[in-house]
């Protein structure tokens, strides 16, 4: 009897081990203030990815590395995160407080990460060490922190949306420049779509993809996914209307193919490099096209299109897209962080990471660089500083990329299906979407 | 380890024996604790080690979480959640309101992940006797195939998987390739990573990675069934089914009842298959609950819901366990 209470008794104590898995995660605390020189030869350094893969980044990042250690001493150590892991990676880190000196963010996150209150705020004085906020493009810079507060960061790579489109199956198909308005991009998606290929290309289950594309045609639709106030407004007219436009590509106009309701590894970009599909809404392609294998001679970028040609703020074309550095408050390195900070924002830096990356660069002095006169940057500099707004610069911002994205990401699986997209369906999905954010 | 415990019987002579050994001038070494409570106490002292791990590892971490699940615990206070304020049983009244979207999303995944759960862990327990059994003959090329047989249990996971992420995409996927192409089974060709169809695919890359499990730990229960039962059995006129229902099947008892419970505990708890398979948003028919708390946690920010998620789950879990031990170890008392 003695022995059977206790393999009970045992049986208990592991099952409780083996259910414990599914336990909450332990809190870390850390300190305020801001960081130390406790280890001033020394930085780790967080890139995100921005090449076509990480040992590209290693690549364009190592040099410039090595050049910043003979300037100063300070030796970095890189490691370079894919991003469907660097939020994850920037909250582990936060919470226990083990984290790198310096590191990349999505920009659109910067106001969520800012309320963490991990990260350096670049005031006044901190600003001055990298030369003063004069140095960056306004644009870039609204897309580093909540309004009225100091940057949580600063930009270093800035990017937009462009429309990419073949330039020879516009030509076949008879069509003499790219869409302007979206009405016009559904006609000459028609016109292009046939014998196994498509109009344009959609990374539908993606849902950071689709969360931009619904603010953009948000904005287009003047609406904001927040209110002034910082509340989230999913499920409001305006909402409903760009989300449904954007699943429509592939629900009702059926340009898009119903395969790629399940695209979330950049298939859209290979399958526009590889002719299956006509157009593409991408944020500077330039280098994914090229290692995809298409030349820059076969392809034209144009701005997004709008609801009606000319129309204010209703005309925004592009999110501020971009990557921001940061500094996690709680460096050993403080001194060696700013320095490394304004190296990577130096002009010549900036001149040369961003033309490794195609991207723009957020530092006015170095834009005027040769580099970025090829014509599809043209077009995406041109749209960032005239028709590009920031995303909502709130806490909540990542969960409206991830919920709005989600529910989009559903609704083009309906579709896929053959299942209809009517208002009331993108109403709830959305709805639902809006119920999550309960706080 | 004999000298802290000895076999019984053996106490009487392990002293004489020793002191014919040492001499009759050695004196005999004194014990400090006397042989009953040594004996009582040994286990403990044996579990000992584990049970300190068990503290670190499991049991605080718990408390933790409990905790947690009591507080408001956003992004604003991960730097330091100590400080996040108290709501009370707040986390947990929204997690088990069903009729509000929150609730009704969890009820959803935890039906989901229980009907998952049961077909997973059947067919593979199901897969796994059956070719324990055929195993059990000998013939030509049977190491070959036990090897094969166990390979997806020794690849690791994240491999396996994504291979079966690529197999399994719609377009240029070998299965649609297979079942579409060649075979004509479909008229279209179905999405197997979104929309319904997406809970197959989780069940089926569940199985085939645990399948292995079940059916290596029944071919070395197989192996200790005594030979002789069978050949009574055969010579008592019974068949092949006879023998698998009233021989084998009782001989496995015991064994199938430690592994259908490892089994379901691995399959309940899975967060590796669908979250290679899905990403971290996972299509709505194949909402697991552990990818379910981890986006309630990690994708929304939301500590304190994503804990209150987790405790439940954990209640849910203790409550299925512990009827199940308490059931089959009063089965055993009965087989005694």
């Amino acid at each position: 009897m003695r022995r059977s209470r206790a393999r009970n008794a045992a049986a208990v104590t592991l099952a409780a081990a083996l259910t414990a898995v599914t336990a909450g995660c332990g809190g870390g605390s850390t300190t305020d203030g801001e960081g130390s020189n406790d280890n001033p030869k020394e930085l780790t350094y967080w890139a995100s990815n921005q090449g076509t893969s990480i040992a590209h980044d290693k690549k364009v990042l190592t040099p410039e590395l090595k050049r910043f250690e003979k300037q100063t001493g300070i030796k970095v150590k890189l490691e370079v995160i894919p991003w469907d892991s660097l939020l994850d990676r920037i909250l582990a880190a936060t919470s226990s407080g083990q984290g790198p000196d310096v590191l990349n963010i999505g920009n659109t996150w910067s106001a969520s990460l800012q309320a963490t209150g991990a990260l350096l705020a670049w005031d006044e004085q901190h600003m001055k060490k990298v030369g003063g906020a004069e140095r960056f493009q306004p644009s870039a810079l609204a897309a580093a922190g909540a309004p009225q507060k100091d940057p949580a960061a600063l930009p270093i790579y800035s990017l937009a949306y462009g429309l990419y489109y073949n330039k020879k199956m516009f030509k076949d198909a008879g069509i003499d420049e790219p869409p302007a308005t979206w009405d016009e991009l559904v006609k000459d998606g028609k016109k292009l779509t046939g014998d196994g290929k498509y109009g344009i290309a959609v990374e539908g289950g993606d849902p950071v993809e689709n969360s931009h594309h619904a603010f953009i045609l948000g904005k287009q639709h003047g609406h904001d996914f927040f209110d002034p106030s910082g509340k989230p407004t999913f499920d409001s007219d305006g909402a409903v209307k760009a989300v449904k436009q954007y699943v429509d590509l592939l629900a009702a106009e059926k340009i898009a193919p119903p395969g790629n309701a399940e695209y979330a590894k950049r298939e859209s970009v290979r399958d526009f490099a590889t002719g299956k599909a006509a157009m593409l809404l991408w944020q500077a392609a330039a280098t994914s096209l090229k290692s995809n294998g298409m030349k820059s001679d076969e392809y034209g970028v144009a701005p997004v299109p709008v609801q009606a040609k000319g129309s204010g703020e209703k005309g925004t074309r592009s999110m501020v897209a971009g990557i921001n550095l940061a500094v996690f408050k709680n460096t050993d390195n403080i001194d060696g962080s700013l320095k490394f900070a304004k190296f990577m924002t130096s002009d010549e830096e900036q001149r040369t990471l961003n033309a490794a990356y195609g991207s723009i660069p957020p530092v006015k002095a170095a834009r005027s660089d040769k580099a970025f006169d090829t014509p599809d940057l043209k077009v995406l500099r041109e749209v960032l500083s005239s028709s590009s707004a920031p995303l909502p610069q709130v806490p909540d911002e990542s969960k409206f990329e991830t919920l709005v994205g989600n529910a989009t990401k559903e609704l083009f699986a309906d579709a896929a299906a053959g299942r209809k997209v009517t208002t009331a369906s993108v109403k709830k999905e959305l709805s639902a979407a809006q119920q999550q954010m309960r706080k | 380890m004999t000298t802290l415990s000895p076999p019984p019987g053996s106490e009487a002579a392990a002293p004489s024996a020793g002191a014919a050994d040492d001499g009759p001038s050695r004196p005999r070494r004194r014990r400090i604790l006397p042989d009953r409570l040594r004996r009582a106490g040994l286990p403990y002292l044996l579990l000992l080690p584990a049970l300190v791990l068990e503290l670190l590892i499991h049991l605080a971490p718990m408390a933790v979480g409990v905790v947690m699940s009591f507080k408001e615990l956003t992004q604003q206070y991960i730097r330091n959640w100590g400080e996040a304020p108290w709501t009370g049983a707040d986390n947990f009244r929204i997690a088990v309101d069903v009729n509000a979207p929150v609730g009704e999303a969890l009820l959803h995944s935890f039906l989901v992940t229980c009907a998952f759960t049961v077909l997973a862990v059947s067919l593979a327990w199901l897969l796994g006797v059956t070719a324990a059994i055929l195993m059990q003959e000998s013939f030509r090329g049977r190491g070959v195939l036990r090897a094969l047989f166990l390979t997806p249990y020794a690849l690791p996971v994240y491999t396996a998987v994504i291979t079966w992420s690529f197999l399994l995409q719609r377009d240029g996927g070998m299965v649609n390739h297979v079942i579409h192409d060649q075979l004509g089974l479909t008229d279209s060709e179905p999405f197997w990573l979104i929309g319904d169809n997406s809970f197959v695919a989780l069940v089926v890359v569940a199985v085939w990675r645990t399948w292995p499990f079940a059916f290596l730990i029944l071919m070395a229960a197989l192996q200790n069934i005594p030979k002789e039962l069978y050949e009574a059995a055969q010579v008592d006129g019974a068949g092949i089914r006879q023998q698998i229902r009233r021989i084998t099947l009782p001989s496995l008892r015991p064994v199938n009842q430690v592994l259908v419970l490892v089994l379901f505990l691995w399959t309940f708890n899975d967060f590796n298959v669908p979250y290679i398979l899905f990403g971290k948003s996972a299509p709505e028919a194949a909402d697991l609950i552990s990818i379910h708390i981890y986006q309630a946690s990690f994708v929304t920010w939301d500590f304190g819901s994503g804990s209150a998620m987790s405790v439940l789950l954990l209640l849910f879990l203790l409550l299925v366990t512990g009827g199940y031990l308490l059931a089959t170890g009063a089965g055993r008392k009965r087989d005694v």
